[in-house]
């Protein structure tokens, strides 16, 4: 067993068949508990390489390997398993369910995940813990998630992908619609929160301003080949 | 906690579900109110005559029998002799029996001729006997009963006069003895709503002068002469028969049906009612037929309703997938969804059927006859809920399998 969380090899997708646009990965290796940054104009790939590692979509051929487990060979089942076992997921829009409150929407993963479920003795409490870590007041953790603001459901989505503290994190631009002030305090308590985790952070982004906070910046398209 | 989201989920797009919910309800309302009416008027029908073991006439085929002696409804071929119903009642196995004479009318409605007994015996809806409603029943030759609804339709009250005319349609009138209404009897429901009921011996006064279904010319005789007469009749045109014991009750049809000295019919009324039934089955069949019509719209109304709001919810699907859920749990978390909305579908409709029901039976009985009862959910309509509870949640596998589609190919990118 290497250092290495997340590998790849030799990864080609293609959206549909009737599509002859093809993405090709020949390598890519990421270090377990680092924190990484994929940058990339908008409709570079970014997005479909996290869903390629998350196991949404399903690639050509190649494989890709997390936790040195080939999850490319799973079946789709096995997958999902993996994946919220593993993986703790942060959207663009952050993604909470409106109707849900703010408990409730950071321990749904340990619903789907008996291995994080595991790791957590109080569900309720641990959701506690990590909002009162991640400076979101008390008030708020029995309100729905869409009467919250924007900063406090990003938050939210940061607690919910924390949960359980699954290996990796996957973030997919979640500071586009921060200005620089709030774009860096809420780093600095996601980047605290996963530190303390010792989880691998892969992020996303088109901004080159970010650069600085992560251990190591790839560009996509260094990594990424496109083909017709 | 799953079904807490779930709730959580169809509680945050309210108005949809109330309407869909209410749209469903109302469908289901309408299937069972179908169903209750088609039920209750093979009940009524069924229930038109009760407690009477056999019905005598004339030589005819058991639903002719049953169409002119209890609907009233045709004309019998033949008469029954006077003797041949005095046989009848002479046999061991005869508790009673109260003759009918028909053949005349008033306005339309038919008179029929009977004793008192007949306002003992006849019974409708599971027994039920017939009340007076005003007045008293027929202690002078000329006094006459009528039925609830011959009084409404043509405005009669106590003491009104009126004229009985000869045959059905004739405009031969017995205009030389009047009779006068001396009582008026409660709704049943039944033909005799819609019956003029007077004495067989008026019916014997009336026809003094007439002789082969004509008036003998230049013959008129005195009314006072006419009550001195002896007005036993020579014909009936059936008879209702009670008997002692059930068990005699084949024996002495069979021994009515070989009575040597006239060609009768005796019939099992509640059998020919069932036969009868079975020729006007028609609009029973129509009426399931609507209800199955309105239990599959409902089906596809919901089902439609679920697709429209997949859109809507795509974003909350792609959620639930992120989070591990797998694209089973997406199709069972659309098919619980189906369930809910189905279930509280059955309940609200049910209430709202009792509610209608409570409002609007007196009404039907008033108007129709039929008498919608309203009681406890029956073993069938629970199993039509609970198949329709298990076709909603089967139909709702349309959306879902949609929905595991969008989940599948949507991934972290959620397109809408």
């Amino acid at each position: 067993m290497d250092d290495s969380i997340v590998k790849i090899e030799s990864l080609r997708f293609q959206w549909s068949k009737n599509n002859n646009f093809k993405i090709f990965v020949p390598k890519l290796e990421v270090g377990r508990g680092k924190k990484v940054l994929f940058l990339g104009e908008s409709g570079s790939g970014k997005t479909t390489l996290l869903s390629l590692i998350c196991g949404f979509l399903e690639p050509l051929s190649g494989s890709i390997s997390i936790n040195d487990k080939i999850i490319s060979d799973l079946t789709s089942t096995n997958k999902d398993a993996y994946r919220s076992d593993n993986i703790g997921i942060i959207f663009q829009q952050f993604n909470l369910l409106p109707y849900a409150n703010v408990i409730d929407n950071i321990i749904l993963p340990l619903y789907f995940s008996k291995q994080r479920s595991k790791k957590v003795e109080n569900k309720i409490n641990a959701a506690m813990n990590l909002c009162d870590q991640l400076r979101l007041p008390e008030s708020i953790l029995n309100q729905k998630a869409s009467n919250l603001s924007v900063g406090q459901q990003q938050r939210v989505a940061v607690a919910r992908a924390l949960i359980g503290s699954p290996s990796i994190i996957v973030a997919d631009e979640p500071t586009s619609s921060l200005d620089t002030e709030a774009q860096e305090l809420f780093l600095d308590l996601m980047f605290d929160q996963i530190s303390k985790n010792s989880s691998t952070l892969l992020m996303v982004s088109h901004d080159k301003s970010l650069t600085n906070y992560f251990d190591q910046v790839i560009d996509i398209n260094e990594i990424l080949v496109r083909e017709n | 906690m799953l079904l807490k989201l779930t709730l959580n989920s169809l509680y945050a797009r309210f108005l949809t579900v109330c309407m869909t919910v209410f749209a469903i309800s109302l469908s289901l309302m309408l299937y069972m109110s179908v169903e209750k009416l088609r039920t209750s008027a093979y009940t009524s029908f069924t229930d038109t005559i009760s407690q009477t073991d056999l019905i005598v006439g004339s030589r005819a085929s058991s639903v002719q029998l049953l169409l002119y002696s209890v609907f009233r409804i045709g004309n019998a071929t033949n008469n029954i002799t006077w003797e041949s119903y005095l046989d009848i009642i002479d046999r061991d196995e005869v508790d009673w029996a109260v003759p009918i004479s028909l053949g005349d009318s008033h306005k339309g409605f038919r008179v029929m001729g009977t004793n008192k007994e007949f306002f003992n015996r006849y019974k409708f809806r599971g027994g039920q006997p017939i009340e007076i409603e005003k007045g008293f029943l027929f202690e002078d030759l000329y006094d006459v009963v009528l039925g609830s609804g011959v009084a409404e339709k043509l405005g009669y009250d106590i003491s009104t006069p009126l004229i009985v005319s000869h045959g059905l349609e004739s405009f031969t009138k017995h205009d030389d003895q009047p009779f006068r209404v001396s009582g008026i009897l409660q709704k049943t429901g039944t033909p005799v709503d819609n019956t003029v009921i007077v004495s067989l011996a008026a019916i014997e006064a009336i026809h003094v002068d007439w002789s082969t279904g004509a008036k003998i010319p230049g013959q008129q005789t005195p009314i006072e002469e006419i009550r001195q007469m002896d007005l036993t009749p020579k014909n009936i045109t059936a008879a209702l028969v009670g008997v002692k014991s059930k068990l005699s009750i084949f024996y002495l049809q069979r021994w009515i049906n070989d009575y040597p000295e006239e060609a009768l019919t005796a019939i099992l009324p509640g059998a020919a009612l069932q036969e009868l039934w079975r020729v006007v089955g028609v609009v029973e069949n129509l009426l399931l037929g609507i209800s199955v019509v309105v239990i599959f719209t409902t089906l596809i109304g919901m089902t439609a309703i679920i697709f429209s709001s997949l859109n809507e919810r795509r974003r909350e699907m792609a959620i639930w997938r992120a989070m591990g859920a797998t694209p089973r749990m997406i199709i069972g978390l659309l098919m619980l969804e189906a369930f809910f909305i189905s279930m509280l579908s059955v309940i609200i409709s049910t209430v709202l059927l009792f509610f209608s029901l409570a409002v609007l039976q007196p009404w039907i009985d008033n108007n129709y006859g039929i008498l919608v009862s309203i009681e406890m959910l029956s073993i069938k309509d629970i199993y039509v809920f609970i198949m329709f509870i298990i076709a909603a949640m089967v139909v709702s596998l349309l959306p879902a399998a949609r929905a595991y589609w969008f989940s599948i190919n949507d991934g972290m990118t959620i397109k809408i």
